[in-house]
């Protein structure tokens, strides 16, 4: 396990695991799912139970994964789970109970076409699931889109920040593309686990024991049978999300300096449109890429400045049309806003989208 | 340079492994690379193929849909992959199996017998890495040394033993591939 700072061919799902000990993560709870097996396998492989005392279990189901999760995320241990698209369906109502009770952690989803148990080929038709709660009540997680190998492994680091700075899920909404495909990166050096004193410092909410001193209990939970009270909880999330609005936005950009038009995607999508791009500037047209890294806060203020500089905009996603509605409601009317995607595990071409673009030029 | 390149054909053929060495190769010569599997339920006789990219860019997408490259190892591949292949590309095949031949005259055709000379080797194992050595006299993307370099990354190492004979396999490729006549 001595790969620092060496540059290694891997896949974005063994990236993840690999990632999650490196960084430090006390856990990882999860049940085998095409197209993200490796992750689990990588961790059966590495067994950083050995090294870094990482726990590492295959659950019985998603279901018991997500409430492990919600045990350990609530005791101040720093955890994850992994699973695709039909799996992660069965952890929302853990991933709205964790949002509810203000516990942090993981959830990484790589993706696959649906609906149902739908395929095993790349998807992107989760984007309402993760961005908009696919469990019950007003709650939002941060959602961040790797579209590298290379931010697979960053973003556990960056998940792993954020999820105590909020006190809140974070979700690693990938694709099969970007869990399937190897490419370079650079792992990070290793990162001590916290110690429990170091836990018990900076969680002081975590439920994990009274500790010598006999501080009272910390209850965590997200039932509160009184109304007024649930509503003073729900202002406080909402509060929290703002906060969260205002700070976390993340994206990337590419050729958009001068660009007439505007593509927007996230994760394979941004590379497939990334090719097509360059196909586009070859012929002397101006296209540029926009690139959220968080779905959720969405990039909605640098979108209206941007409606504002081109003449037109698409989006391109592995769905029918999902992410399309934000783009659309940040650019208001700005400018017009199109979509081009391919669903059920087909995914856009580099030459479908340099057609789809071509077609609005007229 | 940018080469996109597509190996297929049927599963337990090593096309897969064939990729990743090829791609590790990249990686020592300091270029960009990508591997992008077609995943599923593939197992042995299904078909697998892999997009393989190599580059002194940054690679955009890992998924193309023409090639600069073609390694077919049977007959569906050959048939899935021959109108793909950019013009002035570059298309490799097994004779083994082939009924009908590459008919495209605006590309490069090649054939190596990898199959009857892993037979004659006695080494069913060492097929793709005849078929990797065709590749490299083709198109020298990677040195011969970058890629014993990087069999020595891909292979766990007890079976580092291995590397002399896949490195003779290698060599044997290069001389066995051959233009289309």
């Amino acid at each position: 396990m001595n790969e620092t700072s060496e540059v290694v061919l891997l896949k974005g799902n063994e990236a993840i695991a690999k990632a999650a000990y490196r960084y430090g993560y006390d856990g990882y709870f999860g049940y085998p799912i095409t197209p993200q097996s490796e992750v689990l396998e990588t961790l059966a492989l590495d067994k950083p139970w050995e090294t870094t005392g990482m726990v590492v279990l295959q659950a019985e189901s998603e279901v018991a994964s997500i409430n492990m999760v919600y045990g350990g995320g609530a005791s101040g241990k720093c955890v994850l789970t992994s699973s695709s698209s039909p799996g992660v369906a069965l952890m929302q109502e853990g991933i709205s109970y964790m949002a509810g009770a203000e516990i942090p952690g993981l959830i990484v989803n790589v993706g696959r076409g649906g609906p149902g148990l739908g395929t095993i080929q790349p998807g992107q038709a989760d984007y309402h699931q993760a961005v908009y709660g696919g469990g019950n009540g007003d709650y939002h997680c941060i959602v961040l889109a790797p579209y590298s190998v290379q931010e697979m492994a960053d973003h556990v680091g960056l998940a792993k920040e954020l999820m105590f700075k909020w006190r809140n899920p974070v979700i690693i909404l990938s694709d099969g593309v970007i869990g399937q495909m190897m490419e370079k990166v650079v792992l990070p050096p290793f990162h001590p686990r916290r110690t429990d004193e170091e836990v018990r410092q900076q969680c002081p909410w975590a439920a994990n024991g009274r500790g010598k001193e006999g501080r009272r209990p910390n209850i965590l939970t997200s039932l509160d049978l009184d109304p007024t009270r649930m509503e003073t909880h729900n202002r406080h999330l909402s509060e929290k999300y703002k906060q969260m609005e205002q700070a976390e936005v993340r994206y990337e950009e590419y050729h958009t300096d001068d660009a007439e038009y505007i593509i927007v995607a996230y994760g394979c999508s941004a590379r497939i449109s990334m090719k097509a791009i360059d196909l586009l500037r070859h012929e002397g047209i101006k296209a540029g890429l926009l690139r959220p890294i968080t779905l959720w806060p969405f990039p909605e203020q640098r979108l209206a400045e941007l409606a504002e500089q081109c003449k037109a905009m698409l989006t391109v996603e592995a769905s029918e049309g999902q992410m399309v509605r934000d783009v659309r409601y940040a650019v208001a009317r700005r400018c017009p806003v199109a979509f081009y995607g391919r669903s059920g595990g087909m995914l856009p071409s580099p030459d479908e989208v340099y057609e789809s673009l071509k077609g609005m030029l007229s | 340079m940018t080469n996109e390149i597509i190996i297929s054909g049927f599963g337990g053929q090593g096309v897969l492994s064939l990729g990743k060495i090829l791609a590790y190769a990249g990686i020592m010569e300091g270029k960009e690379v990508s591997w992008m599997p077609a995943y599923g339920p593939e197992q042995r006789g299904g078909t697998a193929n892999v997009t393989v990219i190599i580059s002194d860019q940054p690679i955009s997408s890992p998924i193309v849909n023409r090639y600069d490259t073609a390694i077919v190892l049977n007959q569906p591949s050959l048939d899935k992959f021959e109108p793909l292949v950019k013009p002035e590309g570059t298309l490799i095949y097994d004779t083994y199996g082939i009924l009908t031949p590459p008919s495209r005259t605006d590309i490069r055709r090649l054939h190596i017998d990898a199959m009857q000379a892993a037979a004659d080797m006695q080494n069913a194992k060492v097929f793709n890495m005849l078929v990797l050595g065709g590749l490299l006299h083709a198109c020298p993307i990677v040195s011969i040394d970058n890629v014993v370099r990087a069999l020595r990354k891909v292979l766990p190492e007890r079976h580092h033993h291995l590397i002399p004979v896949n490195e003779a396999a290698i060599r044997r490729g290069m001389e066995l591939i051959q233009p289309l006549s």
